[in-house]
Order: C-alpha cells, then structure tokens, then sequence
C-alpha cells in the first residue's frame, strides 16, 4: 500500500505527503495509538476519501494533515515543504492561507451572514475588503447560494450552511481541502446536494481529502482508503471505469 | 444448496455427508432447518458425477450413501479456490458469501478478510456508479428516487461487510 508516490520522487504533483506518521495519547498501559503509521501521497487534482468506523482514528488523521495538531512521529509535507516541525505561528498562517478546512458541524459564525462568513478568512489574510467581498460573492455564487448570501445561518437549511462553509474554505485558494465527515449531520437531500458540490470542486482541479463514515461521499473519491484501529487496511480506486452493473441492481436485468 | 458450497466445506478434509450437513447447520442455525439431508447426498452425487468430488466406502459395509466418505479431487480444489475469489454481487446472496467466509477459514484456503476487502472493493465501485447517476439526475426526478433505493441497498450491504470484517479479524474459524 501507498506506494504510489514513491515513482515522484521529486514531489512535484503531491500536494500533500505524510511518511510514517504516528499519534499517540496517554503513556505506559494507557497508551492509545490514535495514528499508527500512516504514510500517503495526494497528488493535485485528487480527491481521496479515507473511511472507517468510529474510533478509527481518521479524525485525528485529518487533524495532523491539516496541521490542526502536531504528529508524535513522522514526517508531514505540503506542497514538498515539511511542516510537521513548523513554528506556531508560521503553520497558523499555513493553515489560514493553503488550507481549506469543513467540518460536520458547519462551525460557522452564527452572528455573521453568509457572505461576510465566506470573506472572514480573506480579510484574516490581509485582502481589502472590497477584494475579500467580491471573492466571497463569487464563491456563494459558485455554490449556487448568491440569493442567501445576506442570511444568517440560523436562516439557512443544513445543506445550505455546509454549503456556505465551503465556500469559506475555498476563500483564499487552498492547495488542498480537508472535510472531516461534511455529511455527517445532513439528510439524504442535503448530502446529495454537498455530494454535488464537492463533485464541481473535484472537476474544476481541487485537491480534496475527505475523512468519513458515509459511504456515499467516500464512493465519489478518485481513491478511497480504508482505516483501522489507527493504520490504513486496504485502497479501492474509483477512477476507473463503470461496472455495467446498475439495471441489474435495480432488479432489471439479470 | 449450491454446489460450490457444499465443495467448499468439504475443502478442510475428507468428510461424510451427516458432517457435511453438521457444519452448515452450525454455519447457518435457524436458516439451515429447512435443509434435508437428502439434498446434500443428490449434491455430493452431481459432484462425483461431474469428477469434483471422489468418494470412498469403507470395506464391508452396505453401499449406502452415509457411509462413504467425499473428498475433492484435484479439480474440486481448483473450483472452490475460484469460487472463494470471484464476486458474486449484484445478486447479492449473503447466505453464499455468509458460507464462503466460513469455508475459507475453515480450511485455510484464503484470508476472510481479504474476501471482504475484495467484496467492498466490488461494492464501492457499484456505489459510485449508482451515485454518480443520482448526483447526474434533477431534484425530485422519479429516476433519482430509483437510483437513491439502489443507494441506500448498497450501503446496508456495506454495513455488513463492515461487521463481517469485525467478525473475522483476528479470528480463523467460528466452531
């Protein structure tokens, strides 16, 4: 298993590459080893689902990609720069400027409408205001949300604030996006609408990394890999061609 | 029964018919009442006949069928180590791939769990075929109502899978 960059030496394609990476909490007996030695190479332009059972560690492995928490061991690269031994401040401003981050919960700012939601992390990254404005409604725009962008989100359905959320995450053109569970709090209607919307992203070239228990969203992936007790078990490729097989599953045929 | 499955338990050794059955009862508690032994003896005999199965009786004894012991033959093997490794979804059959991974921890001829991560691999793609026509379909298309039921089978079907890969991990045979 992930063996597939080790060809690209050079780095040049990987957006995101982690060798051997390790997470650990308590010590001695209770010692838990919440990553145990992931290594992974995401080019640009893929979208990778990593799913497993709760508990199975892909949380915290999204964490660590996405430089929210520090590794315990192992080596991190974004766009062939090592991060995983950056200063605070230094991977604070990484984090806000080259990585896009959706989380189950939405996290948005209940205060603040849409459209100044999406500009936040813009303006947080030193653009004016009139630039983050434009860029935000563009972005709402993209998500097919341009008639809500004066609503608060209280005002807003779940799939319209996931929506909305990542909008934000693509605010300052991350080099990858990182989405822990984004369906996990939406009905059938609403996932289908986020499916839709990461599916638009992928097409347009984002390089995405989603880590999920639903197996809708993890079966759109170019690659899906699938995590056990903190180690990566097995890797499906979904980019290949159909299987022929939906009439039958639909009981017309065969 | 299908004859791939009674090939295959008899891929751990050589066995009589009442052990045959012993084993899918065990295999398949409630849901294996309805089975006859009879049914087991007319497999076993196709089997003989088609040369997967060869069968010895021990000296002396009437020729009656429960007394013989069945074993595979060269060619039996080959059919239940190709049997264990092809897909046999979209008609998905659980008591078959149930039995399966029974076999095949039985007699050791392949991983459990390399048989679910085949079947999941098989699944996904179906999954992703299936949801990107739903995603490809109008809000409340009576298409996408189809294809969101072909969804949500596939998914209980992975469920499954999920809690057959828990059953097996780190486990070889469940007598």
């Amino acid at each position: 298993m992930n063996k597939s960059g080790d060809a690209d030496h050079d780095g040049s394609t990987c957006v995101l590459r982690a060798r051997g990476l390790r997470k650990e909490y308590g010590k001695a007996a209770g010692l838990v080893r919440a990553v145990d030695g992931v290594s992974l190479d995401v080019d640009a332009g893929q979208a990778l689902a990593v799913m497993g059972p709760s508990g199975c560690g892909k949380s915290t492995l999204l964490h660590l990609l996405g430089g929210l928490d520090r590794p315990t061991d192992g080596e991190l690269y974004l766009a062939g720069q090592r991060i995983d031994q950056m200063g605070e401040r230094a991977l604070a401003r990484l984090r806000r400027d080259a990585i896009g981050f959706v989380f189950q919960a939405f996290h948005l700012m209940d205060e603040l409408t849409a459209v100044e939601n999406v500009e936040l992390p813009a303006l947080l990254a030193g653009r004016s205001a009139r630039a983050a404005r434009q860029r935000a409604s563009g972005l709402l725009e993209q998500v097919g949300l341009a008639d809500r962008a004066s609503f608060l989100p209280s005002a807003l359905s779940g799939g319209q604030r996931q929506r909305v959320a990542v909008a934000r995450a693509l605010a300052n053109d991350p080099l990858v996006v990182l989405a822990d569970e984004p369906t996990g709090n939406l009905d059938s209607q609403a996932t289908l609408e986020v499916l839709r919307l990461f599916d638009s992203l992928h097409e347009a070239g984002q390089t995405l990394v989603v880590v999920t228990h639903d197996s809708r969203i993890a079966a759109t992936a170019d690659r899906l890999i699938s995590m056990r007790d903190g180690a990566f078990v097995d890797e499906t490729r979904l980019n290949g061609g159909t299987t022929g097989h939906l009439g039958a599953l639909a009981g017309l045929e065969g | 029964m299908q004859q791939e499955v009674v090939l295959a338990m008899l891929a751990k050794e050589p066995s009589h018919g009442y052990q045959l059955r012993a084993r899918l009862q065990l295999a398949l508690g409630p849901l294996g009442d309805a089975m006859n032994a009879g049914q087991i003896y007319v497999t076993l005999a196709r089997l003989e006949k088609a040369g997967l199965v060869e069968c010895e009786r021990a000296a002396g004894l009437a020729d009656r069928p429960d007394r013989k012991m069945y074993a595979l033959t060269a060619a039996g093997q080959q059919r239940v180590a190709g049997w264990l490794t092809e897909v046999s979804w979209p008609k998905p059959d659980l008591a078959e791939f149930h039995l399966k991974l029974i076999a095949a921890a039985a007699a050791g001829l392949a991983d459990p769990i390399s048989i679910v991560d085949a079947q999941r691999r098989e699944l996904l793609r179906r999954l992703r075929d299936a949801q990107r026509a739903a995603m490809a379909e109008p809000d409340r298309s009576a298409a996408g109502l189809l294809l969101e039921g072909i969804v949500l089978r596939l998914q209980a079907d992975l469920r499954w899978l999920e809690a057959c890969e828990r059953n097996w991990t780190g486990r070889r045979d469940p007598s």
